[in-house]
């Protein structure tokens, strides 16, 4: 032990804290400021990768649920216009037939009417006819025989108003 | 590093055939009894004024010596005096006088000594005491400053070249991707968890330093330079100085209630525990110099002492034997040594960051002591 305090030197002491403390000095100023400085920003940098790198894995799966949720909505919103495209198919078709079966019905019964009209006329025309001609016929048959016309006409009058044709 | 320790032992064998001692110029400096070797061994735990790698007898039988000599500045009772180390022509028993101005001066077991006025030579007492001359204060630049220096110039150099990297890249390239885990290392396993995250960066300069100076200067022993700084008493003393001064400045109110005033016991207990407390204020940065200083003196006296089995053992198992086991045993001690240097840097700041982490501890609000070590270990596990 008291070899050991001999032996310290009191000068070496001096000189080691001297350079130790412009050694600190120096390097922290040089060395372990830029270092550390350097060192923390890169890990900043890192941290900060690795929370964008989390957050747009999120934001990816938020967009890609957001993607379906559109595509499903797109789809619903399809089968609806498909579904009313149909109705309105079926309505027009129906729509038409009806329209078609009224305007039928109408042009049978404007033929009816004129198959009427035009069978009264020709009845009428026959019973003209058909008079003028039974006239002609009994005048001729009868020109001979019967010689009062007036009271043969009379008689064929009221047979053709009780025949009525 | 296997390499380098292979070299060390291999240098330091050769060292120790041609070992230098000046004491002893009688066989030619040879290292050869046992009391030799001790006191080589003894002179190389010793700082020393001149840079000396080795020495050799050439043909004609006179002594060389290679190396260099440093400069010495010593505050003697004439005021400052600066003189090369060479003056004293490799002598280190007071045999060689300096004289410069009115002061003379002379070596004496690498301590250098002012005569008293008039005193012609050097006079010992009977424990080989100098009794006519006096210790100055000697701020030389001795082998142990000149590799404070040398690291220190090293240290700003290799981490101001990693600094400035920073500027154009992210991520280091070549040695800066050797320099950078270790600087990360002593942040994310010595400071952020004995500190605290949210202090911990103040104490980054002190700690880092710290750390690189004494693991450079260990393994700078252990090279065949032969320095030996982390074994001077005196380096040490300043290293855990620095701690305890930054420890007591940097102590909060509890940290000196806990040592004034203890919380939560008896006021008897409280007037008893304040010695203890005092003592431990001073127990730890003893602690933290004598086990720097004594392992790494114990390292360097048990490696020496295997090269020496080389000189000791020769009669027993001749020279190749003799030569061989003190190449193994030397190389696998380096190997040792080499973790050895590294364990106590990273001890002495571990320690250090301890102690600070004790002193900036906030003690009062338990529980959220607890949530921040938490965080701590948090932060730790998201970085490993």
């Amino acid at each position: 032990m008291l070899d050991l305090i001999n032996d310290f030197s009191p000068g070496l002491f001096f000189m080691q804290a001297l350079i130790l403390i412009i050694l600190i000095v120096l390097m922290r100023k040089f060395a372990w400021k830029p270092i550390l400085n350097a060192l923390s920003e890169r890990e900043e940098g890192i941290a900060e990768a690795l929370a964008a790198a989390e957050n747009a894995k999120i934001e990816m799966a938020n967009l890609e649920a957001s993607n379906q949720a559109a595509a499903q909505e797109a789809r619903a919103q399809r089968d609806e216009m498909l579904k009313d495209a149909r109705e309105i198919k079926e309505k027009m078709i129906a729509d038409a037939a009806g329209q078609a079966q009224e305007k039928a019905d109408k042009i049978i019964a404007q033929a009816q009417e004129a198959i009427e009209a035009e069978k009264k006329a020709a009845l009428a025309d026959i019973k003209s006819q058909v008079a003028n001609l039974s006239v002609d016929i009994a005048e001729k048959v009868t020109r001979k025989e019967l010689s009062q016309k007036d009271a043969q006409h009379a008689l064929i009058e009221q047979l053709l108003a009780e025949a009525n044709i | 590093m296997i390499f380098t320790a292979f070299a060390t032992a291999q240098a330091q064998e050769h060292n120790g055939d041609y070992a230098f001692d000046d004491e002893i110029e009688s066989d030619g400096g040879k290292v050869n009894t046992k009391e030799e070797i001790d006191s080589y061994i003894d002179h190389h735990l010793k700082d020393s004024h001149d840079f000396h790698l080795f020495s050799y007898s050439d043909d004609a039988g006179v002594r060389k010596h290679v190396g260099f000599s440093l400069p010495v500045i010593v505050w003697s009772s004439e005021g400052l005096k600066f003189f090369m180390s060479s003056k004293f022509h490799h002598d280190d028993d007071g045999k060689v006088l300096v004289n410069d101005g009115d002061a003379t001066f002379t070596k004496l077991h690498s301590k250098i000594y002012e005569l008293d006025k008039g005193a012609a030579a050097i006079k010992f007492d009977a424990d080989h005491h100098p009794t006519n001359a006096h210790r100055v204060f000697d701020m030389s630049i001795t082998k142990s400053v000149f590799g404070l220096l040398f690291i220190g110039l090293l240290m700003l150099l290799v981490f101001g070249a990693l600094a400035k990297q920073y500027r154009t890249k992210k991520i280091p390239t070549g040695f800066g991707r050797v320099l950078e885990p270790l600087v990360l290392y002593v942040r994310d396993e010595i400071a952020r968890p004995n500190i605290g995250e949210t202090k911990y960066r103040k104490y980054m300069g002190y700690l880092l330093t710290v750390f690189f100076l004494i693991w450079i200067s260990n393994l700078l022993g252990l090279t065949p330079f032969g320095f030996n700084i982390t074994g001077q008493i005196a380096v040490t003393v300043c290293l855990a100085l620095f701690t305890f001064i930054i420890v007591q400045f940097s102590g909060n109110k509890d940290y000196w209630m806990h040592i004034f005033w203890m919380p939560g016991v008896p006021v008897l207990m409280k007037i008893a525990l304040i010695p203890i407390e005092l003592i431990g204020l001073l127990t730890k940065p003893f602690s933290l110099l004598v086990r720097l200083f004594a392992n790494i003196t114990a390292g360097h006296v048990v490696v020496m002492g295997l090269i020496a089995l080389m000189i000791t053992l020769k009669a027993q198992f001749g020279i190749v034997g003799s030569t061989g086991l003190s190449i193994f045993l030397t190389l696998f001690l380096s190997v040792i040594e080499l973790l050895v240097a590294f364990l106590q840097a990273f001890i002495f700041t571990m320690l250090s960051a301890l102690f600070i982490g004790m002193a900036v501890a906030e003690h009062d609000h338990h529980e959220h002591a607890g949530a921040d070590e938490d965080d701590v270990d948090e932060v730790r596990e998201r970085f490993i």
